[in-house]
């Protein structure tokens, strides 16, 4: 069982390449993989609630965590507790974390 | 340590650099000695086909005279021993079902990338 | 240092065109504060990044002059960076990529900061714990 963290800076909206990693990541929690999802910059768009959120919907219901940095989503006035379903705020430091831990890591 | 690159976007910055950044830097770690592979998807399938042409830029009285020539690029990286796959449905979505494309490519489904990410130490996204 | 890590980070983005260079110094901030070693490969425009010749300015619609504006200027937080990672015990080495940097004419970085070239990437690439390419857009 291999490790992936996938750095999701695009949104849906202005990007439509972010099915690839949204198919990516339920692909390879399939064949038994750990996958995190971490949003960034843009990429924390569709965690407000309420936000067009199809590919994050789709990820939680196949179990695989997706975390959305704090930062990110306080500069877009986000709030934190009233995000999408399934994604919880999470520190930066989390990439940092599992780049220590040997995550393959691939940035979107 | 083996590598899988990954390119994706297309014509960033080609006619400038006169190549493709991602794979100039593949063909160039090849060379270096590195274990790597290439996987093309989104646009940069079309740095698969064959009639390209770039040529003519002009600006004033300066010519362009070595433009990008990206299909032979990319046979380049096969000519070196790397492997260069690619994405069968990004080139049916794009058209390019009978065009026709460089030889020795790998095509590999968009289901079949998650195994094939298991092959590699790194994957870098370029 | 328990636990000391070895990371790599490739960069593309120059500074002041979009976030990408911004979350990337973020990351190697968090790696300088537990005091790793960092290997920055800065490839295409992220050889800006570390430019010497950046000059602050003045912003009239914030109504601030020069000192008040305090511009950010990616070359003081590559050097603030540097002397955060050796503050904690761990160090960073930034490579620029030469072609890179005579295409675009950015010869003059702050000090640190070194020329290289791909060959030096995969070097960092092999002997590091893990590396992250932070790809740019086209």
């Amino acid at each position: 069982m291999a490790n992936y963290l996938f750095i999701e800076s695009r949104d849906p909206y202005g990007s439509n390449d972010t099915q690839f990693c949204c198919d990516l990541a339920k692909q390879l929690a399939q064949q038994g993989d750990a996958v995190t999802v971490f949003l960034v910059q843009n990429g924390v768009f569709p965690a407000r609630a309420g936000a067009r959120a199809d590919e994050l919907s789709a990820l939680a219901k196949a179990g695989i965590e997706i975390l959305a940095d704090e930062f990110s989503l306080r500069e877009r006035g986000i709030p934190t507790d009233r995000l999408t379903a399934g994604v919880k705020p999470a520190p930066l430091d989390v990439v940092i974390d599992r780049l220590a831990d040997g995550c393959k890591a691939i940035w979107h | 340590m083996k590598a899988l690159n990954i390119i994706e976007t297309g014509y960033r910055a080609t006619l400038e650099e006169q190549d493709d950044p991602g794979v100039w830097l593949a063909y160039t770690l090849k060379a270096a000695g590195a274990d790597v592979d290439v996987l093309l998807r989104g646009n940069a399938v079309n740095y698969a086909v064959k009639d390209q042409d770039a040529g003519g830029l002009q600006y004033g009285a300066w010519r362009q005279t070595q433009p990008p020539r990206l299909a032979e690029n990319i046979a380049s990286l096969t000519s070196k021993g790397m492997a260069v796959f690619i994405v069968s449905e990004d080139l049916q979505e794009r058209g390019l079902g009978g065009v026709p494309l460089i030889e020795s490519l790998t095509p590999v489904t968009r289901n079949g990338i998650a195994r094939l990410l298991g092959n590699y130490d790194q994957v870098w996204h370029w | 240092m328990a636990d000391k890590k070895t990371l790599t980070f490739a960069l593309m983005d120059p500074p002041y065109e979009n976030a990408r260079s911004t979350t990337a110094l973020r990351l190697i901030n968090i790696a300088a504060k537990r005091g790793y070693d960092i290997n920055v490969f800065a490839y295409e425009g992220s050889v800006f990044l570390a430019f010497a010749m950046q000059k602050p300015h003045p912003n009239a619609m914030h109504g601030r002059n020069v000192e008040e504006e305090n511009h950010v200027l990616t070359k003081e937080l590559v050097s603030s960076l540097m002397q955060e990672a050796m503050r904690n015990g761990g160090k960073i080495d930034w490579v620029n990529c030469g072609l890179c940097v005579d295409e675009r004419g950015a010869v003059e970085a702050v000090e640190g900061v070194r020329r290289g070239s791909p060959a030096d990437f995969l070097k960092m690439a092999a002997t590091s714990d893990n590396t992250l390419v932070i790809v740019t857009r086209g």
